[in-house]
C-alpha cells in the first residue's frame, strides 16, 4: 500500500489527503483490508507494531465509552496511539459510521504506515518488487534464529505480502478510475464520429438520421482538430451537426473536457455560436442518449450499455462502506448520478425480463455502439453467415495452458524486442507451429501476437510483412482470429498492402483477406476501404495461357489470390455491385479461359456467387462465359465441376442461356455428373442445372435422348433434400411432355414422388406438387396416384402455411380431379375439403387465389360438389375477385365462374354481385387463354337475360365478334354462343314488343329496345 | 576520360558481362562507377572503407559487422580489395541475383572464418546485436544477458541443421532456404532491401529485370 499512497494518492500541500475520487477508492480499499483484519488473523492481530501509529483522531472521548476496552489514548482523545491491529480494530469499532474519516486521519498522520507496522525494512520501496522477494528469502534463511523468531518473521512476511497485494489491488482500481477520466483527443472524437456516421440512416432501425461536421469547420488541421485556432485554445476539437429522428438538429461541440451542445450553427452567418448550453458528457453517445428518446431506444434495445451497468455493479459493491459518512457524500452523489441513467432507462422499458436480459448482455465486453452497428449491417446485406456467432472459448486459468502458449509467447517477445533479423527468425519459428490447430491460433491471439503481426504489416520491411502475412494467412482460418483481426483494424492494413509493388505481398494480403472476409462486417469493411477495386485490379493478368516464366507464374498467382478474395467478398449483395462497377466481369471472363484448376475454382466460385444478380447472369451470357463453364464441366476436378454446375443452375433461369448450354453440348456432361452419387454437393449442383435447363423444350428432347428420366428417378430415394428439390424440379419440368410423363411412370417414379408429398421442406413440396400435378395428366399415372391416396396428400398441403405450397398443391389437384374415375365421390370423401377450398378464396396471395380458382373450376364439374361449394358461399367470393388485375387470376377465375354457373340460380347471383361487367373487360387483355375462359364464362352467364343486358351495355358484342374469327374452336364456339344468346334475347324482345304493339298497349323494356337496336 | 581507358573498360565489360546478370552497357556503367570511386587510376582497387561507404550510402546498411561480412563476400580472393571483376559479380548478385546466387552470397557472408561451415559460435556473433537490450519487451535477466540470443541461435540452428551435424554446411543452408526463402537473411541483412536496390539500379539499368526473389511458392507448389 506504500506505493499507492506515495504515487497514486493525491496529497495536498499540507500533507492532507485531497477529497478526490481516487483517494476515496484508496481509503475504502484500505478500510476494507484493515477492518476485520484481526478477526480473520488472530496471530497477526496480536502482533506488536514495530512503531505505534500515532494520529490526531476525529473521535470524541464519549465514543470510546461504549466500547469495553480503551486503547492507550491521552485524555482529550484527540491523540490516538495504536500498537496492534487489535487496537486499530477497537478504534474503528468506536468510529462506527465515521470509519473512513478516521482512516483518512490515520494516513495523514502516518504517511508510510507499512514501515511503522512492520519495521523500516519494509519501508515504502518504489523499486521493483524483486527486492521484496529477495528480502523475504534472506529473512527466512538467517542462520541463528530460534523457532519463535522464525515464526514471528513468518507472520511479518505474511503481513508484508498482504500489504503488497493490497497495494497492487489499489493501484489497479485507481488506474481504472483514471482511465475513465481521460480527456478527449481528436482521435477519439473522430472515432466516435465515424462510428455514429455508420449508425445513421433513414431507416427506422437506425438511431439517428445523420451526423456531419459543421459546414464551416470541415477542414481537419494537421493536429487532427477541426476547430479554428482561436477556439482550439479554449479546448474545442470539432463541431458536428447531429440530425436526430425525434427532435431537431443539434449542434454539438467536442472539447478536450467532453461533449456538449452549443448555441447552434447559423446558416446565414455560416458560423457557430460556441457558448455551451448543456452539461458535459464523456461521449457523444451519452449526450445523444440523454437528448433523444429514439436514439436511446434504438441503442439500448440491442444490448445494454456495458459501461453504465458495470459501473452500477461496482457502486453496489462499494455501498456497505459508505454508510452515512460525511466524507463520502460527494462520492456517493457522483455514484447516484451515474446510476441515474440505467435506472431511468429500465423504468421506461418496463418488464423485468428485459432488465435481466440487459444485465446479461452487459456482461459481454461489447459496447452498445458496436452491437448497434452489427444489427445495422444485417439490414444492409443479404449474405448468409453461419459464423456470425462464433463461440468464444478462453482458457480460464494459466494452470492448464498448453505448452505452446509459453513458447509462442516467447517468440512473440523476440518479435517485438529485436531488429528485423530477430523478427524474421521469430516469424520463421512461429511458422513451425501447427498453425492450423486451434490451440496455436488462439495462443497467438492470447499472447498479443496478432497486434504485433498486424503492426509489422505497417513497417517498411517487405520480408517482415511477408513473414507476418504468411502466419496471418494460416491462422485466419479460425473464425475467432478473423474477428480479432477485423477488430484490430487489420483489414484496413491488408487493403493498403494490395497497393504495394511486391507481388508476394499482394498475393498474401489477398489470400488473408479471402480468409478474413468470411463474415459480414469484414466484407463491409473491405468494401468501405476501397478493397474491392484493388482486388479486381489484381485479376488483370496479361499472359494467361502462354509460355510460362517465373514472372508470369507470379502474375497468375496474384490473379488467383485476387479471385480467392473476391470469392469471399462476393457473398454480400453490395459487394457484388461494387465488383461490377470495378469492372470485374470482363476480367473474370478472361481468367475463365485459364487452364489452371486452382485458378478456375475461385473464378467460377465468384461467378457462382454473383450469378444470383440478374446483371451478372446477362453478363455471363453475353461475355461468352457459358462456353467456358460448359468446358469446365468436363474437367476432372469435382469442386470445379460443382461450381460450374451451380453457376449454370443460377444462370439458366434465362432462356438464352439454356439454349447456349445446349449449343455448346453442355447437357451431356451434366447428365454424366448424375453418376457421382457420393458427392452430394456436386450432385445437387448438377441436378439443379438439369432442372433449370429442362425449362426449354429443346433441352427436354436432348435429355430424353440421354435417358435422363430414368437416372433422375433413381435419385429419388436416399438423397439429401437439396438434391431432391432439384431432381423433383427437373422431373416436374420434363413432365410437361406426354412421353416423359409415361417415362416417369415406367421408371417407377410416381410412387416416390407421391411419398415426397409427406415431407416438410417447402421448396421440395412446391416442386413435388408440381411434378405430381403434371404426371396426373395421364390416366395411368393418375391410377397410381389415386391408389397411394396422393390426392388426399395434396389436399392436406392446402393447409400448409407457405402460400407457394398452397398454390402449387391447388394446381396439382386440378388434373387429378379431371383424370380420376369418380372424382366427385373422391372429393366429397375429404371431410371439410370443400370448405377449405372456399376458405382459401379469402387468401390475400394472388397466386393462391388463381390456383384455388382453377381447383374450383375442376371441382365444380361435379354437380353435387358444386352444390356444396355454392352452399359454402363460393359465388359471392368469386364475384368479389373479378376486379383483379392479374391475368393468371383472371383466366382461372373466369374458368371457375363458367363452371359454377351450372347450378341453381348461380348465374343470377353472379349478375347481382356485379361479376359480369369486369368479365367483359377481360376481353381487352392480350392473352388468348384469358379470352377463351372469359368467353366460356360469358357464354354461360348469357343464358340469363339480365346478364345479357349488362354485357351488351358493356359493349361485349364488338369484342365477341372479333373472337368469333379466332382459330381456337372452343373460343369460337363460346363467343358465338354468347352472341347467339344476346341476339335471341333481342329477338324475343322485339317479338314481344310487336305483339304488345298489336295489343295496342304496353311497351317493351327500354333495355330490350337497346339490344334490338343493335 | 581518355580513349584507352574507355577501350579498356569496354574490353572488360565485353569479357565479363556474360558471367553477370547485366548487359554489356550496364557493365560499362558499373565499371565507370568503379573508376570514379577508386579515383581513376588504372590499378586502383576498391578498398574496405570505400566499399563500406557505398554500402552505407547507396544500400542503406548500417551494421558495421554486417558490412565487413558483405565486403568479405564480395572479396572472393580474400586480398582485402575488390577488383573490377569482383565488383561486377558482387553487384550482379546483389541486385539481380537468383535465389541460388543470393544463397551462396549469404552463406559466404555468414561464414565468418571462411571454413565452409557456420558454427554455433559464428551464429552467436551474428545474432548478438539483434535483440535490443532494455527494450520494453525484452529484458535480459541479470545472470544471463545473452539468454535471448542463445535462444535465437538455437532456433536458427534447428531450422538449418536438418541433418544434426552440429554445424551448417552450404548444402544444408541451401536446402533450408529453398524450403523457406525468408531464411535467406536469417542471420542478418546481408543483401540490400528492395527499395534501395531498385533505386541503385535505376541509375544505370538498360533492361528492366525484376530484382526480387519470390518468397512464396507459385506454380508447382500450389495447394
Amino acid at each position: 500500500m506504500g506505493l499507492t499512497l506515495t504515487k497514486a494518492a493525491d496529497w495536498l500541500d499540507n500533507s492532507k489527503l485531497d477529497f478526490s475520487p481516487s483517494n476515496q477508492i484508496i481509503l475504502t480499499d484500505i478500510l476494507k483490508a484493515v477492518d476485520g483484519y484481526s478477526k480473520n488473523n488472530p496471530i497477526g492481530g496480536k502482533m506488536k507494531f514495530s512503531e505505534p501509529l500515532v494520529w490526531d483522531s476525529t473521535l470524541k472521548f464519549e465514543d470510546f465509552k461504549k466500547t469495553e476496552r480503551f486503547p492507550e489514548t491521552s485524555q482529550e482523545v484527540a491523540h490516538v496511539e495504536c500498537h496492534s491491529f487489535d487496537m486499530l480494530q477497537l478504534v474503528l469499532d468506536a468510529c462506527r459510521s465515521k470509519k473512513t474519516a478516521e482512516v483518512r486521519a490515520c494516513l495523514e498522520g502516518n504517511s508510510d504506515p507499512v514501515s511503522k507496522i512492520l519495521g523500516n525494512r519494509y519501508a515504502c520501496n518504489t523499486e521493483d518488487d524483486v527486492e521484496f522477494y529477495k528480502q523475504a528469502e534472506e529473512d527466512l534463511q538467517g542462520e541463528d534464529i530460534t523457532y519463535e523468531e522464525f515464526e514471528t518473521k513468518k507472520v511479518v512476511l505474511k503481513m508484508a505480502m498482504e500489504f503488497h497485494n493490497l497495494d497492487v489491488r489499489m493501484l489497479r482500481s485507481v488506474q481504472g478510475l483514471m482511465s475513465k477520466d481521460s480527456r478527449l483527443s481528436p482521435r477519439l472524437v473522430e472515432a466516435e464520429f465515424d462510428c455514429l456516421k455508420e449508425l445513421s440512416g433513414s431507416e427506422d432501425e437506425q438511431p439517428l438520421r445523420d451526423i456531419e461536421p459543421v459546414p464551416c469547420y470541415v477542414h481537419v488541421f494537421s493536429n487532427g482538430y477541426r476547430a479554428p485556432n482561436f477556439r482550439q485554445l479554449q479546448g474545442d476539437i470539432a463541431y458536428f451537426l447531429v440530425y436526430l429522428k425525434d427532435t431537431d438538429v443539434i449542434c454539438v461541440t467536442a472539447g478536450t473536457k467532453g461533449w456538449f451542445v452549443n448555441k447552434g450553427y447559423s446558416k446565414d452567418t455560416n458560423d457557430v455560436d460556441f457558448e455551451r448550453r448543456s452539461d458535459l458528457y464523456g461521449s457523444l453517445f451519452a449526450l445523444l442518449r440523454e437528448r433523444s428518446r429514439h436514439f436511446r431506444e434504438r441503442t439500448s434495445r440491442k444490448s445494454g450499455d456495458g459501461e453504465t451497468a458495470a459501473d452500477e455493479a461496482a457502486d453496489g459493491a462499494e455501498k456497505p462502506d459508505q454508510e452515512g459518512d460525511a466524507d463520502q457524500q460527494a462520492a456517493r452523489e457522483e455514484a447516484e448520478e451515474r446510476k441515474k441513467d440505467p435506472t431511468l432507462r429500465w423504468v421506461s422499458l418496463g418488464t423485468s425480463e428485459q432488465q435481466s436480459q440487459e444485465r446479461r448482455s452487459a456482461r459481454q465486453p461489447q459496447s452498445a455502439a458496436a452491437a448497434a452497428q452489427q444489427s445495422d449491417e444485417s439490414d444492409s446485406e443479404s449474405g448468409t453467415d453461419e459464423e456470425e456467432d462464433a463461440v468464444e472459448r478462453r482458457h480460464e486459468s494459466n494452470a492448464d495452458l498448453p505448452s505452446e502458449y509459453w513458447q509462442i509467447g516467447k517468440f512473440v517477445r523476440y518479435l517485438k524486442g529485436g531488429n528485423q533479423t530477430s523478427t524474421i527468425i521469430s516469424l520463421c519459428a512461429l511458422r513451425d507451429f501447427q498453425l492450423n490447430t486451434e490451440v496455436c491460433q488462439l495462443a497467438i491471439r492470447d499472447v498479443g501476437g496478432l497486434e504485433v503481426l498486424l503492426n509489422l504489416l505497417e513497417t517498411e520491411e517487405n520480408r517482415c510483412k511477408i513473414g507476418s502475412l504468411k502466419i496471418l494467412k494460416e491462422i485466419s482460418q479460425n473464425p475467432q482470429i478473423r474477428r480479432a483481426i477485423a477488430d484490430l483494424g487489420g483489414l484496413q492494413t491488408l487493403v493498403n498492402i494490395l497497393k504495394e509493388p511486391s507481388k508476394d505481398l499482394k498475393c498474401l494480403a489477398a489470400e488473408t483477406i479471402a480468409n478474413v472476409a468470411k463474415f459480414r462486417r469484414a466484407r463491409r469493411i473491405v468494401r468501405q476501404h476501397g478493397g474491392i477495386r484493388k482486388l479486381v485490379s489484381l485479376l488483370d493478368c496479361p499472359a494467361l495461357n502462354g509460355p510460362t516464366s517465373p514472372e508470369i507464374e507470379r502474375d497468375i498467382e496474384v490473379a488467383r489470390c485476387g479471385a480467392l478474395a473476391l470469392w469471399s467478398l462476393s457473398n454480400s449483395t453490395k459487394n457484388k455491385r461494387a465488383m461490377k462497377r470495378a469492372g470485374v466481369i470482363p476480367l473474370l471472363g478472361k481468367l475463365l479461359k485459364s487452364r489452371h484448376e486452382d485458378m478456375l475454382i475461385p473464378v467460377v466460385g465468384t461467378l457462382q456467387e454473383c450469378a444470383s444478380e440478374p446483371d451478372y447472369r446477362v453478363a455471363i451470357r453475353t461475355e461468352g462465359m457459358v462456353e467456358d463453364l460448359v468446358k469446365n464441366l468436363k474437367s476432372d476436378n469435382a469442386e470445379l465441376q460443382m461450381h460450374c454446375a451451380s453457376t449454370i443452375f443460377k444462370c439458366a433461369e434465362e432462356e438464352e442461356t439454356r439454349d447456349l448450354v445446349r449449343s455448346y453440348d453442355g447437357l451431356e456432361p451434366m447428365v454424366g455428373l448424375l453418376n457421382k452419387t457420393d458427392n452430394k454437393e456436386l450432385l445437387s449442383a448438377a441436378t439443379g442445372a438439369i432442372w433449370k435447363c429442362s425449362m426449354s423444350s429443346k433441352n427436354i428432347r436432348k435429355f430424353q435422348e440421354l435417358n435422363v428420366i430414368e437416372k433422375l428417378v433413381r435419385l429419388l430415394s436416399d438423397q439429401p433434400e437439396e438434391v431432391l428439390v432439384n431432381v423433383v424440379g427437373a422431373l416436374g419440368e420434363m413432365a410437361a411432355e406426354k412421353e416423359n410423363r409415361h417415362a416417369i411412370r415406367k421408371a417407377g417414379g410416381i410412387g416416390p414422388l407421391v411419398q415426397l408429398l409427406t415431407g416438410t421442406n417447402q421448396a421440395l413440396l412446391v416442386n413435388t406438387t408440381r411434378a405430381v400435378g403434371r404426371c396426373a395428366q395421364e390416366k395411368e399415372n393418375m391410377a397410381i396416384i389415386d391408389r397411394m391416396d396422393g390426392v388426399r396428400l395434396l389436399w392436406s398441403l392446402l393447409k400448409n402455411p407457405n402460400p407457394e405450397v398452397q398454390a402449387s398443391a391447388a394446381y396439382a389437384i386440378c388434373p387429378c380431379i379431371d383424370n380420376v374415375n369418380d372424382a366427385g365421390e373422391m372429393v366429397r370423401s375429404y371431410v371439410g375439403g370443400l370448405e377449405l377450398i372456399v376458405h382459401l378464396l379469402r387468401s390475400d396471395n394472388i397466386k393462391v387465389l388463381a390456383a384455388i380458382c382453377a381447383a374450383v373450376a375442376s371441382i365444380a364439374k361435379d354437380e353435387e360438389n358444386l352444390a356444396v361449394l355454392t352452399d359454402h358461399g363460393v359465388i359471392p367470393l368469386l364475384a368479389g375477385l373479378t376486379r383483379t388485375q392479374d391475368e393468371e387470376l383472371k383466366r382461372h377465375l373466369s374458368e371457375a365462374i363458367a363452371c359454377c354457373c351450372a347450378w341453381g340460380n348461380n348465374r343470377i347471383v353472379f349478375g347481382k354481385e356485379g361479376a359480369v361487367a369486369p368479365l367483359v373487360s377481360y376481353l381487352r387483355v392480350k392473352d388468348p387463354k384469358v379470352h377463351r375462359s372469359t368467353a366460356r364464362a360469358l357464354h354461360e352467364l348469357s343464358r340469363h337475360p339480365d346478364n345479357c343486358i349488362t354485357m351488351h351495355e358493356c359493349g361485349v358484342v364488338r369484342h365477341l365478334l372479333g373472337l368469333v374469327g379466332s382459330d381456337d374452336e372452343a373460343l369460337q364456339l363460346a363467343a358465338s354462343g354468347c352472341i347467339a344468346n344476346i341476339r335471341r334475347l333481342a329477338m324475343a324482345n322485339e317479338k314481344s314488343r310487336q305483339s304488345s304493339k298489336a295489343r295496342g298497349g304496353g311497351n317493351g323494356g327500354a333495355n330490350g329496345k337497346a339490344v334490338a337496336a343493335k | 576520360m581518355e580513349a584507352s581507358a574507355k577501350a579498356n573498360i569496354s574490353k572488360i565489360a565485353e569479357a565479363l558481362h556474360s558471367q553477370t546478370n547485366f548487359t554489356k552497357k550496364e557493365c560499362e556503367h558499373l565499371l565507370n562507377m568503379y573508376k570514379d570511386i577508386t579515383g581513376g587510376a588504372d590499378d586502383a582497387k576498391l578498398d574496405r572503407n570505400k566499399f563500406k561507404d557505398i554500402l552505407h550510402n547507396s544500400f542503406g546498411m548500417t551494421d558495421d559487422l554486417m558490412m565487413d561480412q558483405v565486403f568479405r563476400a564480395f572479396d572472393t580472393d580474400s586480398d582485402s580489395n575488390i577488383s573490377q571483376e569482383e565488383w561486377l559479380k558482387g553487384i550482379s548478385t546483389f541486385l539481380r541475383g537468383t535465389l541460388e546466387e543470393k544463397t551462396s552470397f549469404a552463406f559466404r557472408a555468414y561464414d565468418l572464418n571462411s571454413d565452409g561451415v557456420i558454427s554455433r559460435d559464428e551464429m552467436f556473433q551474428l545474432l548478438k546485436s539483434t535483440l535490443i537490450r532494455g527494450s520494453l519487451d525484452y529484458q535480459p535477466v541479470e545472470e544471463d544477458p545473452d539468454e535471448g540470443v542463445r535462444d535465437l541461435v538455437e532456433i536458427v540452428f534447428k531450422k538449418f541443421d536438418t541433418q544434426k551435424k552440429g554445424t551448417i554446411d552450404y548444402a544444408q543452408f541451401k536446402s533450408s532456404v529453398v524450403d523457406e526463402p525468408l531464411l535467406l537473411q536469417a542471420l542478418g541483412a546481408c543483401l540490400p532491401d528492395e527499395k534501395s536496390a531498385d533505386a541503385f539500379l535505376c541509375t544505370f539499368e538498360e533492361v528492366h529485370v525484376p530484382t526480387t526473389i519470390s518468397y512464396i511458392r507459385t506454380g508447382g507448389g500450389r495447394q
